[in-house]
């Protein structure tokens, strides 16, 4: 007599701690082994885009921090560089600057959560407690620039909202001298742990062709040995003035994702230290008083100014028709935005390209044949945050 | 700039019939193509050797409501190999059905599906053409320009039936939207910083 054996679909998430996030995961099991993986998504979606068209452009930077929540101002950096670029504005040089330096903070932030909570789904927790200890001082630089440690709010269409308070660049600057030693730390918890490699090594391979089918981006793809970054490549800012490296990963597994990540971390003090060097005192937004709000202290002299102040605080500034896709490397990959400008004060459409939409849709792909406890040593690894895959 | 033109130059030339209209703008490519010869030039802009458009960034649609083709699709592409981007983009009526890309490239799958949620066109040819981002049982497509911002239903729980319910929206205040459009222009010169005006204070 033969058994019929029926394959097991098992839900996993919305609310599972490895889940990061509402992720609802319809897995088929064979035995242990995942046989089919459906993501469901959508749990976050807020409707970013349709919101976006109703709100002048202004008004609608502080969506973008909503987005990839964990490196707000990344985000926001695509945005005002696709207002910019239409508008043909340039950036003075200290807000450049102050816009790099936040975005590799923001790397940071995004990075010592992936690699931590990563650890922590493999079992590490120790990791995570050290690594929160640092993203709560990153998190108060963002506060004291911004007025708020998660939701900046702060880039600007041709700068940035205001300059740095006092002291900021000292402490930035301390920052940069003790955490390569946390970094050095987690290292020693993690690069060679017995049961970190077991879990991570040769875990979720992706080779070179598939990663660039699957649009993959960030270190999705550079874990795999292709040595592509948008700072490099097609450098915004005023990255074609720093040095860096682009870590480039071998095997294209798990294991040397976070080892390019652990890499990159190492890069971006040395990039927010080179701003800190070059950083002069300066103007902080673009001159044009069409774009940029006058200061205080001018509107209480001048009548031009209060008006407007007025004008841009209500209407906004006017946009003219254009097309463009702009792009910036966040932390987690290539995240885009396509403007459509209609020329008036709202955008008439502004679609968003999340980097981690493209990586979970090949959770099918990368998990087949795994075990299920594989399943959030991969999805760990693929750095999905979902404000931004929800949108 | 010179790669882009000569980028530009190529792709007329070997695609000369199916292309209907390239243009350059903020250093990328920006090509009309029409709905027929979707799969053609794709499968030919990725694999030929000069082009080698290898990587699908990302679909999407514009909405023109008073238009008759009243959907532009939209393609991002991006070739690792020529550090170059091309959007490619054609016009579509309401009811018209456009030809998947999942057999090209597979992470067209899901931005499909995201176009198929978000403004009701639809695939042929397409595996699994699902709702994507929405909820479960979601009537209507958001992205689209008639679809009213505060959507249609809202939902609660409801404490007598001991589940999550739908119900048509109720506000305290509906959305309003002011028209703060004038025909203000200022002045035309950019403002100085001046030094004699911060000594004052």
């Amino acid at each position: 007599m033969t058994k019929k054996i029926k394959n097991l679909n098992l839900n996993f998430g919305p609310q599972h701690p490895a889940a990061h996030g509402v992720l609802r995961l319809i897995l088929e099991l064979d035995g242990e082994v995942v046989e089919k993986a459906d993501p469901h998504i959508g749990l976050l979606h807020r409707g970013t885009e349709k919101l976006i068209e109703n709100k002048t452009y202004m008004q609608a930077v502080p969506y973008f921090d909503r987005l990839d929540y964990v490196a707000p101002m990344n985000q926001e950096h695509a945005f005002a560089l696709a207002i910019e670029k239409i508008l043909k504005i340039d950036v003075p040089i200290r807000a450049q600057y102050i816009r790099v330096m936040f975005c590799e903070i923001g790397r940071i932030l995004s990075h010592i959560l992936n690699v931590t909570t990563q650890a922590l789904d493999v079992g590490a927790l120790t990791p995570s407690l050290w690594g929160f200890e640092e993203r709560e001082t990153l998190m108060t630089f963002y506060e004291r620039a911004s007025g708020s440690r998660l939701h900046a709010n702060y880039f600007r269409a041709g700068g940035v909202h205001q300059d740095l308070p006092a002291g900021l660049e000292n402490d930035i600057a301390k920052f940069c001298e003790t955490f390569p030693k946390i970094i050095n730390d987690l290292e020693n918890l993690l690069t060679d742990n017995r049961i970190f490699k077991q879990r991570n090594v040769d875990i979720g391979v992706v080779t070179k062709d598939d990663a660039l089918d699957y649009s993959f981006s960030g270190v999705m793809i550079r874990g795999s040995g292709v040595p592509w970054d948008l700072r490099k490549s097609q450098p915004y800012d005023c990255y074609d003035q720093l040095e860096f490296k682009i870590p480039v990963g071998k095997n294209g597994d798990c294991y040397d994702r976070y080892l390019c990540r652990i890499e990159e971390m190492k890069e971006s003090v040395s990039i927010i230290k080179q701003c800190l060097a070059r950083m002069q005192k300066g103007p902080i937004k673009a001159f044009d008083g069409k774009i940029s709000p006058p200061s205080k202290k001018e509107i209480k002299q001048s009548m031009e100014a209060l008006i407007h102040h007025f004008k841009l605080f209500t209407e906004g500034y006017r946009v003219p028709e254009d097309e463009i896709y702009t792009a910036v490397e966040a932390p987690k990959g290539e995240f885009g935005v396509y403007l459509i400008s209609d020329g008036s004060s709202k955008p008439y459409k502004c679609k968003i390209r999340a980097p981690g939409f493209s990586h979970l849709q090949s959770m099918d792909y990368l998990i087949k044949g795994h075990m299920l406890a594989d399943v959030p040593a991969v999805l760990g690894s693929l750095d999905i945050v979902f404000g931004e895959v929800d949108r | 700039m010179e790669n882009l033109i000569d980028l530009e130059k190529k792709i007329n030339s070997e695609l000369t019939t199916k292309i209907n209209k390239t243009s350059i703008k903020h250093n990328q490519i920006f090509v009309q193509i029409d709905k027929e010869d979707l799969i053609d030039v794709v499968l030919f802009l990725k694999t030929n050797k000069n082009f080698k458009f290898r990587q699908l960034i990302d679909i999407t649609v514009v909405d023109y409501p008073e238009e008759t083709n009243r959907f532009k699709i939209v393609y991002l592409f991006l070739s690792h190999e020529f550090n170059q981007r091309m959007i490619m983009s054609y016009f579509i009526n309401e009811n018209e059905v456009i030809p998947s890309l999942t057999s090209i490239f597979p992470s067209a799958n899901w931005m499909e599906r995201e176009v198929f949620d978000m403004y009701g066109v639809n695939f042929k040819d397409h595996p699994d053409l699902r709702r994507i981002l929405t909820d479960y049982g979601f009537e209507g497509h958001p992205l689209r320009k008639d679809f009213p911002l505060t959507g249609h239903l809202e939902v609660r729980y409801s404490e007598e039936k001991k589940k999550v319910i739908n119900e048509p929206v109720k506000l305290e205040q509906n959305y309003r939207n002011f028209d703060y459009e004038s025909p203000w222009e200022g002045t035309k010169y950019i403002k100085e910083i001046s030094e004699t005006n911060d000594k004052k204070n």
